[in-house]
């Protein structure tokens, strides 16, 4: 097994986990992490995957950052929400949908 | 004197007036406007989109004139697509490639035709000092320049970036109101958002793990050559996101609480846009790249899950209290008509039937949202109960009402009528009677919906109204522009023909 193809399968180990927090817990700063997580995960996969050959190959890598800025605007945005939300109501979970 | 004017030479000169390209202009407009309004501050910038948003839709209609033109003679060589332009001048694989064709002029031209009206009826609706309205602009631009990059993105992650700026702004758009209510609809939402778009990245990850290359006109043969069983799941993850952030049934959860709570403009601009740039992405990667990959019974799933999307939300808008609720549940059924076009692709007319409902349902469903957003105004409720004796009030509004419904139902000769008639054709040619009998179902089921409503306005008496207290004046400019977007759906069913010309040509 190569170095990369491990950093790939743990990329899909993290991501799996990722999806798993965003969907199971309740506690919102939770899930906003569980969501980097699975970002990373998915950033591993690029990277480890496209690790063939002896030189690096820079596209994955230019992917990879402009992830990590697409990441890091979503969890911005998402605290943001979730501050707001705190002050609004007290609490950091989300409250029952009152559809109908 | 040739002299003097030689550094003209580079601009004038260049193929088409490179540095005039719609292609760019139609991303860059928006994310200009948008910074203007930003910079102008809270509630400032409707000028500036309203002027913005009617040069992009001549744009729009520019990039189809050339299109139509080049399909003609179809080009060969470097690129596939009828209208391309490399960004900075520097081409793909360093640089990022902008690309359209017949499918990509449709969708941004419907994108423009959508949001110019909305772009009026915001102007009205949120007065000054409304704090639901206060980012509304900058947001608007930002969601129409992700659409308008998603639209004529050539490569799978470009397209991923554009998926991740349009639900960021939606999110953001969702959010303005402020009120815990839109808060939990927003960030319920934005983790919808961030799975389906994560499950798409990873997909897009495996896909350049086994070929080297995101770019779509790329992979397409290298695809059909060899498919090692990476790119299966690849496909997989990158569908199943896409149809998240689509709301197909049961993947619809998040878009009723996110699409009902939000102000009547922006329920209209997500409804009728922001769910079929997902829907154009899977439409794009199924008669593109993964189309050698997907089996008949992917696309029978895809229409079973279209089908039980139309009879669910059809259901839920019958049972529906609230009027937005009820629209937006309307949403998740006339979304369900998009997937039943899958297994029918073998025809062209499919696809046409299909773009014809995306427009079908993205002009009537922003007009319906639109004169919603009216009679919530008028009557102070968000309650189809509220609306009795409506129409004396508000005869505009409950005729744009009505023709937005009759597209959603689909009577002639409203562009939805073409769409559910090309899709129940296609169908019976094919000898899948089971998706005609579901599209018609599904059109008796939307009467049932918008009936309702227009039985609540119409036949029971207001008489209670007056207790009421005195009802607020709603501005005109509110009522007809929600008429102009209702009556462009009925109208377009009479122009179909140019329609499925635009979507033959370049592709």
């Amino acid at each position: 097994m190569t170095s990369g193809l491990l950093f790939a399968l743990v990329g899909v180990a993290l991501f799996a986990l990722g999806v798993a927090g965003v969907v199971l817990i309740a506690q919102l700063p939770r899930r906003i992490l569980a969501f980097n997580l699975m970002g990373s995960g998915a950033f591993l996969v690029l990277v480890g995957l496209a690790q063939r050959g002896d030189l690096p190959d820079p596209v994955p890598h230019a992917m990879v950052l402009t992830g990590i800025v697409v990441a890091v605007a979503a969890t911005a945005l998402a605290l943001a929400l979730v501050r707001r939300l705190h002050a609004l109501t007290g609490r950091l979970q989300l409250p029952e949908d009152d559809g109908d | 004197m040739t002299d003097a004017l030689d550094w003209l030479a580079p601009l004038v000169s260049l193929d088409r007036l490179a540095w005039l390209d719609p292609l760019a202009w139609l991303v860059v407009l928006p994310l200009g406007w948008a910074t203007l309004a930003f910079v102008l501050g809270s509630g400032r910038g409707a000028w500036a989109a309203l002027a913005g948003v009617s040069l992009q839709l001549w744009l729009a209609v520019e990039l189809a004139g050339t299109i139509l033109a080049d399909g003609a003679t179809p080009p060969v060589g470097a690129s596939e697509m009828a209208a391309h332009h490399a960004v900075g001048g520097w081409g793909a694989p360093l640089g990022i490639d902008l690309a359209a064709d017949g499918l990509s002029a449709a969708m941004l031209i419907l994108t423009q035709m959508v949001a110019l009206p909305l772009a009026v009826y915001a102007r009205a609706y949120f007065k000054a000092g409304d704090p639901a309205g206060a980012w509304f602009w900058p947001l608007m631009g930002f969601l129409i320049a992700g659409l308008n990059a998603l639209f004529v993105s050539a490569d799978l992650f470009n397209l991923y970036v554009t998926l991740e700026l349009v639900g960021l702004a939606s999110v953001g758009i969702v959010a303005a109101g402020g009120g815990a209510q839109q808060l939990a609809a927003a960030l319920r939402y934005l983790f919808v958002s961030l799975v389906g778009s994560g499950a798409y990245l990873l997909g897009v990850a495996l896909i350049y793990g086994a070929y080297g290359t995101v770019s779509i006109a790329t992979l397409t043969p290298l695809i059909a050559a060899e498919a090692p069983r990476l790119v299966w799941l690849a496909a997989g993850l990158m569908l199943v996101g896409l149809l998240l952030k689509t709301a197909l049934f049961p993947f619809h959860f998040w878009l009723p609480p996110a699409h009902g709570s939000a102000p009547a403009p922006v329920s209209a601009l997500l409804s009728a846009l922001v769910v079929k740039a997902s829907f154009y992405l899977i439409l794009r990667l199924w008669i593109g790249p993964l189309e050698p990959l997907l089996p008949a019974a992917a696309a029978w799933l895809a229409a079973l899950l279209g089908a039980l999307a139309i009879f669910w939300g059809s259901y839920r808008a019958i049972r529906a209290v609230k009027l937005k609720r009820l629209i937006a549940y309307s949403t998740v059924a006339q979304l369900g008509y998009l997937f039943l076009i899958f297994p029918l692709l073998a025809q062209p007319a499919a696809l046409q039937a299909g773009v014809m409902q995306v427009f079908a349902h993205g002009l009537a469903k922003a007009g319906m949202f639109a004169a919603a957003g009216v009679m919530i105004r008028a009557t102070g409720q968000d309650t189809v109960a509220g609306l009795a004796g409506a129409v004396d009030r508000l005869p505009v509004t409950l005729f744009a009402f009505g023709l937005a419904g009759m597209t959603l139902m689909g009577l002639p000769p409203s562009s939805g009528f073409l769409a559910k008639w090309q899709i129940i054709e296609a169908a019976l040619a094919q000898g899948y009677w089971i998706i005609a009998v579901v599209a018609l179902a599904g059109g008796l089921l939307a009467a049932l919906y918008v009936f309702r409503v227009l039985r609540q306005a119409f036949l029971v008496s207001g008489a209670d109204v007056a207790e009421r207290g005195p009802v607020p004046a709603v501005p005109r400019t509110l009522e007809w522009s929600a008429f102009v977007l209702a009556a462009a759906s009925v109208l377009l069913g009479l122009r179909g023909v140019e329609l499925m010309r635009l979507l033959g040509a370049g592709a």
